[in-house]
């Protein structure tokens, strides 16, 4: 009897329960879910770690100050550890169950090129972080990167070679997606600049001493320089080597190595070094009429000051990549993929920490070559070339 | 052409006597117990981001690594007392995971303390590099056999000297029997993950000037020192020396030789020959199964 005269209570309270579940998510607006796929730990942990930190400092930050178009980001991250396989795996799961409204990432171009297929099918914007070259050209119509890609950065080191009168190099390579794609890069744009690559050298991105391959390169007749193209910590191993075997010719890094990191890891070593890189290694060294200085100065100091460490160019990446991400949805007004897609694709003059994106159709990254610098290390510190 | 040859040997020889010390620690503890510790490699790491931490501190270089010692023998028993031992019934392909879960556990708490970044260990001596016949050594590399050569050398001394070494090889030979005698043979396995723990760690230490250290350089070092250990016959002291030495040296002149494409290939290929031949690796115990 008791729960018979309740019961009409029950009900009401009930209803009352269903109506405030139904209004409550409804005032807030829906969050626009972004998805991230970074190797945020093993041995691309280089590049993950401050991509993911960036992306969850600007998530916060943009989110403080009112969202995008109204509404809040919601970020939805997984850490695939650099491995392939993992990055499917998480893709499929940022597609289907977090049905996320763009990706971010990969980190690498292996976990990139794996998530890749199933971000097609899906019909979702993705924007990945990694160098190679094959991530954006053939253009698919759903993928875009905001680094430069690999061809341009052999394109800068090789110019500047031949500016010194170099003919023939000894190329050493990491076996990684990032360096065998560079090292196919250097191959087939070395003739044009008069440059024949003598020495072909690789190494496995665990290895821990490389002296064996670059006494061959050493002992090759004809070479004029070395280029090494690689990132983690493979090439501050192989710079180590290189001083302590005492090979006095010009030493030249990729981009994959753009980080303080290096320098502390190679030390003295690293003297004289050159790389090409982006602004954000030395924004103090840009003129001030220079674009970028302003966006820069202001990443750097707001990454430095959140997580106290020193900031890398692959954070930029990140930044670059959220932010081209933003602008699209807010030219778009909506969250609709192949609207943001389209605005994607529409974007131009947008000044990132990387470079200047101008993208269109033809092409899904935007930048030129000379958004590189090309960097010296003098004394422990990077210095601007030209 | 000599000096090139000699410049792949010394290369080979550095980075063999590491993979050496790692396979003395998988010997030890197998021979205590038949297991095979997958966290060998760990305890590695552990001794050279110890050290590099410590002397971030600004604590002395000879201090820094002894307290770095002492950490992992500490890790090495309590990997002991808190895995191994609660598990003692258990058999011993039970006890090999358990390592492996030990492995996972010890590098994710790395990662956490000290971070996923790689760090520079300066060398021991100030000159970093010395020229012999035309070839260059680091003088890391001096370090490194030195001290490899006087482990190795206290470790023969320890089991066929001491009654703790006897004890040890007393409990490898019979368990039951050596537990008769009067041998705590719980205490003998302890004291065996300890002394692996602290080769370990020597090794880790004497290594990161070369190679650089991070939170995860344990499981490719942990696992070619496992290649060695098995190339030199698992159990046999002079097998994991030689098989080190093998291995490094192979993977130098392959790289130098024939294509660095091929380095971690033919180091397989080798211990596929070797096994297939002899399958109880070079120096491995001649014993025929008892029926």
């Amino acid at each position: 009897m008791v729960t018979k005269n309740r019961s009409p209570y029950r009900a009401v309270l009930l209803i009352l329960v269903l109506i405030c579940g139904m209004v409550a998510p409804a005032m807030a607006a829906e969050p626009i879910r972004i998805g991230a796929l970074v190797s945020a730990t093993g041995p691309a942990s280089f590049l993950g770690d401050p991509e993911l930190k960036t992306l969850e400092m600007y998530v916060e930050r943009i989110n403080a100050s009112g969202g995008v178009i109204g509404r809040p980001l919601r970020l939805f991250h997984y850490d695939d550890g650099g491995n392939a396989n993992e990055a499917r795996n998480f893709a499929n799961r940022l597609l289907r169950s977090d049905r996320v409204d763009l990706i971010i990432g990969g980190s690498t171009t292996g976990t990139t090129m794996a998530a890749v297929p199933l971000v097609e099918r899906a019909g979702r914007p993705m924007i990945s972080m990694a160098g190679a070259l094959v991530i954006t050209e053939p253009v698919r119509p759903w993928i875009f990167k905001t680094p430069q890609s690999d061809r341009m950065a052999a394109e800068r080191v090789l110019a500047d070679m031949q500016s010194r009168g170099i003919t023939g190099i000894g190329l050493i390579s990491g076996t990684d997606g990032f360096g065998r794609s560079g090292r196919e890069q250097t191959l087939a744009v070395a003739a044009d600049f008069g440059i024949q690559v003598l020495a072909d050298q690789t190494y496995g991105p665990q290895d821990t001493d490389m002296t064996a391959q670059l006494t061959r390169i050493r002992n090759t007749p004809g070479v004029q320089a070395v280029f090494n193209f690689g990132f983690g910590q493979g090439p501050a191993i192989v710079t180590r080597n290189y001083a302590h075997l005492g090979i006095e010719l010009p030493f030249y890094q990729s981009h994959g190595v753009a980080s303080d990191r290096f320098l502390d890891l190679a030390g003295s070593a690293a003297e004289g070094v050159r790389l090409p890189a982006s602004a954000l290694l030395v924004p103090d060294a840009l003129p001030d009429d220079d674009p970028q200085k302003q966006v820069v100065q202001d990443y750097k100091a707001a990454y430095e000051a959140r997580w106290n460490l020193s900031v890398s160019t692959f954070g930029g990446y990140a930044y670059d990549a959220l932010m081209l991400a933003v602008a699209a949805i807010e030219a778009a007004g909506t969250t609709e993929p192949e609207a943001v897609r389209s605005a994607l694709e529409q974007i131009q003059g947008h000044v990132g920490v990387t470079g200047i994106f101008n993208m269109s159709p033809d092409d899904h990254n935007g930048l030129a070559p000379e958004s590189f610098r090309l960097l010296e290390v003098r004394d422990g510190q990077w210095v601007l070339v030209d | 052409m000599f000096a090139e040859f000699l410049q792949y040997l010394f290369s080979g020889v550095t980075i063999g006597a590491t993979y050496a010390l790692v396979a003395l620690g998988f010997t030890l503890v197998y021979n205590a117990s038949h297991v095979i510790n997958f966290a060998q490699g760990e305890f590695l790491m552990i001794g050279g981001m110890s050290t590099v931490s410590l002397l971030a501190m600004g604590v002395p270089l000879p201090l820094a690594i002894a307290m770095a010692v002492a950490l992992a023998a500490v890790l090495g028993v309590a990997l002991h007392k808190l895995a191994i031992a609660p598990a003692r019934k258990a058999d011993v392909i039970t006890l090999i995971i358990i390592t492996i879960g030990a492995s996972i556990f010890l590098r994710g708490l790395a990662q956490i303390i000290w971070g996923k970044e790689f760090h520079a260990m300066p060398s021991f001596s100030a000159t970093e590099s010395v020229n012999v016949l035309g070839a260059v050594m680091y003088t890391q590399s001096l370090w490194v056999l030195a001290v490899a050569g006087v482990l190795v050398l206290l470790l023969a001394l320890f089991f066929t000297r001491t009654l703790m070494g006897k004890a040890i090889l007393a409990t490898s030979m019979n368990p039951g029997a050596a537990r008769l005698m009067g041998i705590r043979t719980q205490f003998v396995l302890m004291l065996a993950f300890m002394l692996a723990a602290v080769l370990g760690a020597m090794a880790g230490i004497m290594v990161a000037p070369v190679t650089l250290t991070a939170y995860d350089i344990g499981i490719m070092l942990g696992l070619k020192g496992f290649v060695a250990a098995a190339i030199g016959g698992m159990g046999s002291g002079v097998g994991a020396v030689v098989g080190g030495l093998l291995l490094g040296i192979a993977e130098a002149m392959t790289a130098g030789y024939i294509s660095s494409d091929y380095k971690d290939a033919v180091a397989f290929l080798l211990i596929l020959l070797i096994l297939f031949f002899m399958p109880r690796g070079l120096f491995g115990a001649r014993v025929a199964e008892r029926v």
